[in-house]
């Protein structure tokens, strides 16, 4: 079976593996909220299909009123980036007034 | 008698925080009130801490820069912690003019609002700079665009508050944006507010701080972020 698969699918088939894996270990060790694990092993098996099965990407591409699969990843990879960079703005904002409160706690003791 | 806690957010401002206290100083004295000041040392660098001890004020020490929204938040906690009847927020530029703490404590003191915000663009306000006009009016759509509150100056730092508007308001952004944040609050608990003209006194010094046109980006970016958390 691995024979009729292109090399490019492998390496990222192997990739997204190793990614899954990793997310699982996270949440064995507690480092990820079962919702983040949700999100994350749900993300890399969606891109494992897409990687295995190309077609389907064609097929959500024309649903879509897109002409090639892979622009659809494309939009895909670049709209999820932009959350992703929201959310860690969100995280870095919600970090800098944990720091501030501490600042102030400190400020107030004295 | 009535205590007035009088918070100056200050972060670096050794060149000309000596002159301003010692104004204050005077300035408080007139008002029918007993007053504490408080000057916020937000992670100064300088000898702010040390010319504010020496003149008397009480000093809440940031040990790392926090923004102006992280000063006043503490300045609004210790004001709520000693249960102040009023507090007043003021520049420690020297922007603002002393004489006019007494208008902004009127109407708090007659129970006429629970937030005064010192309005550079009343009239009677004398003449603001045109750039600074223009830099005002941005932020203050941006203010009614956000927040749904209409207002003449969003960017005054000269504001008054009473006891329930120290309980009640709660900042959560932590440098500039703050200014804009109140408004949010003062509609979110209903809080009256009124508007008195103030004077702003422009030097060299006092023209280099504050809000610049550019800044209205990464403002409205964080007031984003301020909506989502």
């Amino acid at each position: 079976m691995i024979n009729n698969f292109l090399p490019v699918q492998i390496v990222f088939g192997a990739f997204l593996l190793f990614a899954v894996s990793r997310v699982l270990l996270r949440l064995k060790d507690g480092a990820l909220s079962l919702k983040n694990f949700i999100f994350w092993a749900g993300l890399f098996v969606v891109a494992l299909i897409g990687v295995i099965q190309p077609e389907l990407t064609t097929f959500v591409a024309q649903e879509l009123g897109i002409n090639r699969g892979s622009d659809v990843v494309v939009y895909a990879s670049i709209l999820l980036l932009f959350y992703l960079i929201f959310r860690t703005n969100i995280l870095l904002e919600n970090l800098r007034h944990d720091l501030t409160e501490l600042v102030r706690k400190l400020a107030l003791k004295k | 008698m009535k205590q007035l806690i009088l918070i100056l957010p200050a972060f670096n401002e050794a060149e000309v925080l000596a002159d301003v206290l010692a104004q204050l100083k005077t300035a408080l004295k007139r008002l029918p009130v007993d007053t504490e000041l408080v000057v916020v040392n937000d992670g100064s660098r300088d000898e702010t801490a040390a010319i504010a001890a020496k003149a008397g004020a009480t000093v809440l020490t940031h040990l790392i820069n926090r923004g102006l929204g992280a000063a006043l938040g503490t300045g609004l906690a210790y004001a709520k912690k000693a249960q102040a009847d009023f507090t007043i927020t003021f520049d420690s530029d020297g922007q603002h003019d002393p004489a006019d703490i007494a208008k902004v404590l009127r109407p708090l003191l007659k129970a006429q609002a629970d937030v005064v915000i010192g309005s550079r663009s009343l009239p009677g306000s004398g003449k603001m700079p045109l750039l600074r006009r223009i830099n005002n009016l941005a932020f203050n759509v941006l203010t009614w665009i956000f927040f749904g509150k209409t207002t003449s100056d969003s960017l005054s730092g000269f504001r008054g508050f009473n006891r329930r508007a120290i309980k009640y308001i709660h900042l959560k952004t932590e440098r500039m944006e703050v200014s804009n944040e109140f408004f949010a609050e003062i509609k979110r608990h209903r809080l009256r507010l009124e508007e008195v003209p103030i004077k702003v006194i422009y030097t060299p010094y006092s023209m280099r701080k504050g809000v610049k046109p550019g800044n209205i980006f990464a403002i409205i970016f964080r007031l984003v972020l301020r909506l989502l958390r």
